[in-house]
């Protein structure tokens, strides 16, 4: 092994583990799916609801920034003293930091759409319910789109630190290469896919967040 | 009554009054534009029809009925709307947008699409043009849009909050066309809130002139034209806009030079002669002792009779062409101008002489309603302008 340089290593730890890495792969992304998946079920009703009743948008939004100035190991920590070891403390802290670029992204976005085509809904007789569904929400969705894109991404992070507390995945790789003397190419073997994964999410999220701003044009 | 409004106030919390007192009733078919400066009221008045504002107090009736009491949203899908930022949906396409309301009442695809066909027509735009969005059109289409939308559903009461202003003269012109073609030709009745003058004079067949929430004048065109209720609706029309319609709105008793030279048909020549050269005229108008007017006497007609003793009536033409006091110049004028004399009598209503109408102070007229109002600077302010303010101060100033 000793004779062997960095890539070949690689590639000899991913022959041999392949199998391993993409069960842990599947783990971590689970993980950071679940995580924004509560975050957006939660968050975008109240980026919805904070955008209808203004005035408590700045104590919701001051809400969310405090916990995400928390850092995330220590936030796995603080949540570990009450959720105990294992995944389910990651998928919540997860979940909490995607709160904010959700909420704060849905409330942009429902702010952002034109006041005048509102009034013009609502003058045209368009009840609340009508004027939320079909304009709001429509032209509003790319920019909750571009929050869950952010909150997968911080996800992602986060879920790899979460080995720590035993919840697996991609950041058992990691941590087995940095235990290790010379263990560069287990290190690579992990962060790699990680990368990876937040770089194919984020496009992928940013080619669903494309199809989703509303046509505004029959060209396409 | 179509549309009643009666003792509309609108009082906001902080106290500003934004309309007060507002009481307006429309007949089906008018055309009816609220003006006035920027928080005169008109587009909270207006909004409150539709109930997009509540008023503090006072009622508005549609048909009778109390829109208080009605659902709001029913109310405005039976009442068009259209907003100066035009408004329409930008995911939509054109013809999404103009069956909005046609599918918040429930109606079935087939009907939606034809009414959808129906009003692009009737927007004079090209069929093909509803499978676009809103954004791959000029700012003209779109509003032609927006105005035919609203009236997709049979609105017959259609509120427009200054829909043209954004857009430039020449679009702003056929759009005008469009929605007088909608209310001459479909009988639909207008609320139209602008600022501009020139709007509101040429499309309402009644203009609601409003300042600080308060009704200043509701009339006519002409008649506010006319008569400006007081000086605020004066400054508003502007000077200039009532000069050029001068010719319209000045009657002949206004711009006539008073006291002509006139001379007794009993007098004789010499006395006729006498008076024209100390008034230095050739012309002398002859009337009986009651001031009436008989005839002319002119000098070509004098120096042809050697003797100065003959009395003026054996001398005068009797056939004198003459106008009314209370003629309106636009009506006078080309009659004057054809006739080709110099001047022409002004009588009142009993053939009185009152006064005489010179080719130079109709120039006067031609000229200013064509060249616009003299420049500011040159002051004093010209004798027609004077009129002007006469004329629009004093109410009935027709008289004599």
């Amino acid at each position: 092994m000793k004779d062997l340089n960095l890539i070949n290593q690689l590639t000899y730890y991913f022959t041999h583990n392949g199998l391993y890495v993409l069960q842990q792969f599947n783990r971590t992304f689970l993980m950071a799916i679940y995580g924004v998946l509560l975050g957006a079920i939660v968050g975008i009703p109240i980026g919805i609801w904070i955008s209808q009743h203004r005035k408590l948008s700045p104590a919701v939004i001051g809400i969310a920034n405090v916990i995400q100035t928390v850092p995330s190991l220590a936030m796995l920590s603080i949540l570990m003293l009450g959720l105990g070891l294992g995944e389910n403390t990651v998928i919540v802290t997860v979940f909490l930091y995607s709160l904010l670029p959700i909420i704060k992204n849905t409330y942009t976005g429902m702010l952002s759409v034109n006041p005048h085509v509102l009034d013009a809904g609502k003058g045209m007789g368009m009840t609340r319910w009508q004027v939320l569904t079909t304009i709001r929400i429509p032209l509003s969705l790319a920019v909750m789109i571009a929050g869950i894109r952010n909150a997968l991404v911080v996800g992602i992070g986060i879920t790899v630190i979460g080995s720590f507390i035993g919840a697996g995945g991609l950041g058992d790789i990691i941590i087995r290469g940095t235990n290790a003397t010379n263990g560069g190419a287990i290190i690579l073997a992990g962060a790699l896919p990680t990368a990876l994964m937040a770089i194919i999410t984020d496009l992928v999220l940013s080619f669903v967040e494309k199809r989703l701003t509303p046509k505004t044009s029959s060209a396409r | 009554m179509l549309l009643e409004m009666s003792h509309l106030r609108k009082e906001y919390p902080n106290g500003k009054m934004a309309v007060d007192d507002f009481n307006l009733e429309v007949g089906r078919g008018e055309f009816i534009c609220f003006i006035g400066t920027s928080g005169s009221g008109k587009t909270t008045t207006m909004r409150m029809i539709n109930r997009m504002l509540h008023q503090t107090s006072g009622t508005i009736k549609i048909n009778g009925h109390d829109i208080a009491k009605m659902d709001p949203v029913k109310l405005r899908r039976s009442i068009g709307y259209v907003i100066q930022n035009i408004g329409l949906m930008p995911h939509m396409t054109i013809q999404e947008n103009i069956e909005l309301v046609p599918k918040l009442l429930g109606w079935s695809k087939e009907k939606r699409a034809q009414q959808a066909h129906k009003m692009i027509a009737l927007a004079q735009l090209p069929d093909e043009m509803l499978e676009r969005y809103p954004g791959e059109l000029s700012g003209g289409q779109q509003q032609r849009i927006g105005v035919v939308r609203a009236l997709a559903a049979d609105q017959e009461i259609i509120l427009m909050d200054e829909p043209f202003g954004a857009l430039d003269p020449i679009t702003r012109e056929s759009l005008q066309d469009l929605v007088k073609h909608l209310q001459e030709d479909l009988g639909k009745t207008f609320i139209f809130v602008t600022h501009d003058m020139d709007e509101a004079l040429s499309l309402a067949t009644r203009v609601v002139i409003m300042s600080q929430g308060k009704q200043v004048q509701v009339d006519t065109p002409e008649n506010i034209l006319r008569h400006p209720a007081n000086e605020f609706v004066t400054n508003l029309i502007g000077e200039e806009r009532l000069i050029r319609a001068q010719p319209n709105i000045l009657t002949v008793s206004q711009i006539m030079k008073r006291h002509p030279a006139t001379i007794q048909p009993e007098q004789t020549l010499a006395d006729a002669i006498d008076t024209m050269h100390e008034r230095r005229v050739d012309t002398l108008l002859v009337t009986d002792q009651d001031q009436k007017l008989v005839g002319y006497l002119d000098i070509d007609d004098v120096s042809r009779k050697t003797d100065v003793q003959t009395p003026v009536k054996q001398l005068m033409n009797h056939e004198v062409s003459y106008v009314q006091a209370k003629a309106l110049i636009g009506d006078s004028v080309q009659r004057l101008l054809k006739l080709g004399v110099k001047n022409i009598p002004v009588v009142n209503q009993e053939k009185q002489l009152v006064g005489i109408v010179t080719r130079t102070s109709l120039v006067d007229i031609v000229y200013d309603a064509l060249r616009g109002a003299p420049a500011t600077d040159e002051q004093p302010a010209s004798p027609i302008n004077v009129d002007i303010h006469a004329a629009a101060n004093h109410e009935g100033s027709a008289d004599a």
